[in-house]
């Protein structure tokens, strides 16, 4: 479905990788690996469609992502460190805005339900401004259920994210995968997965650790 | 169209929470007019000559005051990414985005206006000049300068050359504006210098947001 040709990406004249190939079909989770600086964030973006390769196309459905770009977003969600929730708006109303931004009409979900789900029972009503680091990434990741998309694109889900959380995220990734969804995601943790569903992608620095 | 409107909704909901983002520039501009006459003196033919002029000049500096906060926070806090990815025209959200802006810096100015015509003592065929090519020139303001915070708003210091960038694009809309006011005050017909403003705002409406979308994705990558 999503597939990388030959990727190339600079950063300040500076090759992060070069010559990437892979690819993504249904019921998949790609795990990017890397030491820090390796570009694992840049590879996200690029395949989001956020930035340009330096050479190289990314291809969804065997067409241009650049320039389809809108029907490929449709089918996207990318969640990157910052995690694109207003504080002045309570967490309902921030899910309520992502639902109103999908293309397609779909009834609404119970939002208290899938609250309650990432362990935010109580705060629906509160404003972002008001929660932790990791109530805000919760609420982030609550769209998960809220936009039905193909594809995630996940930079650092589990950062800020307690245990249980972690567990039960990797839970949810799983059901995804296995109702034909794709996950391409970084993470520094190492994934409980079974291995006809996982794949790690390792990004080998092109500079030399001190 | 609904995206659209559901951004322009949540711009006016984030305001609602923090008035201070539409007073601020509105207590500015009140601080400005009050100061005028104090400084000038008190004779209203003085007043009423240079007055057109204060209010024009104060919108646009109280405009370029509050033009900032239309991309920052939203690429501060990843927003912007997100409506980047949403799957609908950029264009569009820009637009959006855009008139959220003018609703919330421009209308409460259009709104008070003629308070600040008593406190100028400006005479009614004056006023209603002033309103008129005020109605016709703010939404240019906020058009043009969001194609400059489009292009500045990935800059960490990007204030200066904001200004920098927008302020001889607003100079059209100054002069014709000015000079409409000016015929007014002499009873004559300014319905040219209108329309010559009202055919700036339609090509500025036409290619502002497209230009605005795209400065976006240079901003971005």
């Amino acid at each position: 479905m999503l597939q990388a040709k030959e990727l190339a990406c600079t950063r300040d004249q500076h090759e992060l990788f070069s010559g990437l190939n892979f690819s993504i079909q249904q019921g998949q989770i790609i795990q990017i690996a890397g030491v820090n600086g390796a570009g694992k964030t840049s590879l996200l973006r690029l395949l989001a469609g956020l930035s340009l390769p330096a050479s190289g196309e990314v291809l969804w459905q065997g067409e241009s992502i650049q320039r389809f770009s809108q029907r490929y977003h449709q089918q996207l969600l990318y969640l990157g460190h910052l995690a694109g929730i207003k504080s002045e708006l309570s967490a309902l109303e921030n899910l309520q805005f992502f639902k109103g931004m999908d293309s397609m009409q779909t009834p609404e979900p119970d939002y208290f339900e899938i609250l309650a789900r990432v362990g935010l029972a109580g705060l629906e009503d509160e404003p972002c401004a008001h929660l932790s680091a990791g109530q805000q990434r919760r609420v982030a990741l609550a769209r998960l259920w809220v936009n039905q998309r193909l594809l995630w694109i996940l930079d650092e889900p589990f950062t800020a994210i307690d245990k249980q959380g972690v567990a039960y995220l990797e839970k949810i990734l799983l059901q995804h995968c296995e109702r034909g969804g794709m996950v391409i995601l970084t993470t520094h943790q190492s994934l409980q997965m079974p291995a006809e569903h996982y794949r790690v992608i390792e990004l080998s620095a092109s500079r030399e650790l001190m | 169209m609904r995206a659209a409107f559901n951004v322009v909704q949540r711009e006016l909901l984030i305001a609602m929470r923090r008035k201070s983002d539409i007073l601020n520039p509105l207590w500015f501009l009140l601080i400005v007019i009050t100061l005028f006459p104090l400084a000038l003196g008190p004779e209203p033919e003085l007043l009423a000559r240079v007055a057109p002029g204060v209010l024009w000049v104060a919108a646009l500096l109280s405009s370029l005051l509050s033009l900032e906060r239309l991309f920052r926070d939203d690429y501060l806090d990843g927003s912007l990414e997100q409506l980047l990815l949403s799957g609908h025209p950029l264009a569009a959200l820009s637009l959006a985005k855009i008139v959220a802006h003018w609703l919330l810096t421009a209308l409460p100015l259009l709104l008070l206006s003629p308070l600040f015509a008593v406190l100028l003592g400006l005479s009614m065929p004056i006023f209603k000049a002033t309103f008129l090519t005020l109605l016709i020139g703010t939404p240019v303001l906020s058009l043009i300068g969001g194609v400059g915070v489009a292009l500045t708003v990935g800059l960490r210091r990007g204030g200066v050359l904001l200004s920098l960038l927008v302020l001889p694009l607003f100079i059209p809309v100054l002069i014709f504006a000015t000079s409409a006011i000016e015929a007014a005050s002499f009873g004559l017909p300014y319905a040219g210098h209108l329309a010559i403003m009202g055919a700036i705002a339609m090509l500025t409406l036409c290619f502002a947001p497209f230009a605005t979308a795209s400065a976006l994705r240079v901003s971005m990558s």
